[in-house]
């Protein structure tokens, strides 16, 4: 039987033993149904899930809610919405309860001496030109302003087709504002023309994710084998789509066999009732979902099929440490 | 019936190997204090699907809270003994 200790040298098994007790167990919550901007392609919008339930209005509701999905074993709730920044006193309520992660477009700054250390994700989805087109404003000019410098933030860049050859530029402007920055790539739900991708895109931007993960190590949290998984859809050979996926919310989970995936992970809607099928759209075909955190979990919850050979297993150490550290559970 | 350590182990080993498909490694030479995270990098789901197959066949309940505690095999037989003592 091959052991974790025979595959690594004892710096990779510190490593290794730093993450591997962790036991991450997310959700997540739709913390309302509005926002302040209308972005094409937001898949909250285009697949309708801000009309799928009425947003529960009473705080006192939300505190209860988030009680028990903390006796429920959920150690990280992931904030989305719409804009969770829209209604701070239910993002608190989450924050005072359990470790927190909100996702935000950054225009409105969340307040540090209300929120210390909660860990902020900003949405970017290219340069002005594209954030103008998709977003109808160029978001980062008033985000990077909010957030400059702050040790507890980072931008979740989306990378469209069109930012092919681009993106270096704006991950210097991140670095610039004193930020980091973690790559997702854009699945196009609203079928924008031209933010699609194409394979021979993907085998590109791949080589592109690469390069700035090796020219700006200090700036871009990721990893070469991440940007394999979601540029190439496979992992150890096995393709990710509905079958394998992990962020499958677990109550409405019908597969048959289960695959491995999140335990307790569900998405809830802002009604605190209504559950979404999994962590991204209702409506996205899985044979195209891009979908980034989704890729890492498959990853991270495969991690018995890593244990093969000295590399497959360091690839799964970086990505764990990659998510753990997006989410704060170790430092940057 | 409370049954012997040893068989016990044994038979962790095995529904362990089954359960998870474990190679190259027989219930005789399934080390009992080789730690199933650090080293076997067993996770929580599959140590829920060991558990599984454990609590019907020794009729009894193993919590998710002690999941913590469980990372050997002779810890697991010993936590199943206890158990059935109860
Ligand atoms: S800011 Fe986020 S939630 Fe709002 S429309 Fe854009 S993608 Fe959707
Ligand atoms: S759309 Fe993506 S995240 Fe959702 S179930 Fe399909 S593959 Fe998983």
């Amino acid at each position: 039987m091959k052991t974790v200790s025979s595959l690594l040298d004892a710096d990779w098994y510190d490593r290794y033993k730093r993450i591997s007790k962790l036991n991450i167990r997310s959700s997540i919550y739709d913390v309302t149904n509005r926002c302040n901007l209308r972005c094409k392609g937001c898949f909250f919008f285009s697949s309708g899930e801000d009309k799928a339930a009425p947003e529960e209005m009473a705080l006192g509701a939300w505190e209860r809610f988030i009680d028990k999905e903390k006796d429920r074993g959920v150690n990280l709730a992931i904030l989305i919405g719409g804009e969770p920044t829209l209604c701070l006193d239910r993002v608190e309520a989450f924050y005072k309860r359990l470790p927190t992660f909100c996702a935000t477009n950054g225009l409105i700054k969340v307040d540090r001496e209300r929120f210390p250390d909660m860990m902020v994700g900003i949405s970017l989805w290219g340069d002005e030109a594209d954030e103008t087109v998709l977003r109808g404003k160029d978001t980062f000019a008033v985000s990077s302003k909010n957030y400059y410098g702050d040790p507890h933030a980072y931008y979740l860049y989306t990378i469209t087709p069109r930012q092919l050859g681009k993106t270096e530029q704006i991950i210097r402007k991140i670095r610039d504002a004193g930020l980091k920055i973690h790559m997702q790539l854009l699945s196009n739900d609203e079928g924008v023309d031209g933010f699609s991708w194409t394979p021979d895109e993907l085998i590109v931007i791949r080589e592109e994710m690469d390069e700035m993960l090796d020219r700006y190590p200090d700036t871009v949290i990721s990893s070469k084998y991440y940007h394999e998984i979601i540029t190439t859809g496979r992992m150890l050979g096995r393709p990710f789509g509905w079958k394998e996926c992990p962020s499958v919310t677990e109550p409405l989970d019908t597969r048959n066999p289960k695959p491995k995936r999140l335990i307790h992970f569900i998405r809830w809607a802002s009604d605190l009732n209504t559950m979404h099928r999994c962590c991204t759209s209702e409506t996205r075909d899985c044979s195209t979902c891009k979908d980034g955190a989704a890729h890492m979990s498959w990853v991270m919850v495969n991690k018995r099929d890593h244990i093969r050979t000295t590399r497959d297993l360091q690839n799964w150490i970086e990505i764990y440490e990659m998510f753990a550290k997006l989410y704060q559970f170790i430092p940057w | 019936m409370v049954v012997e350590t040893d068989t016990v182990m044994l038979r962790v080993s095995e529904v362990m190997i089954n359960e998870l498909k474990l190679e190259d490694v027989t219930p005789e030479t399934f080390d009992p204090d080789v730690d199933l995270v650090d080293e076997v990098g067993i996770d929580s789901m599959d140590l829920a699907t060991v558990a599984l197959v454990l609590q019907d066949e020794y009729a009894i309940r193993i919590d998710e809270d002690d999941y913590p505690k469980l990372t050997t095999v002779r810890l697991i037989a010993d936590y199943i003994r206890d158990k059935q003592a109860a």
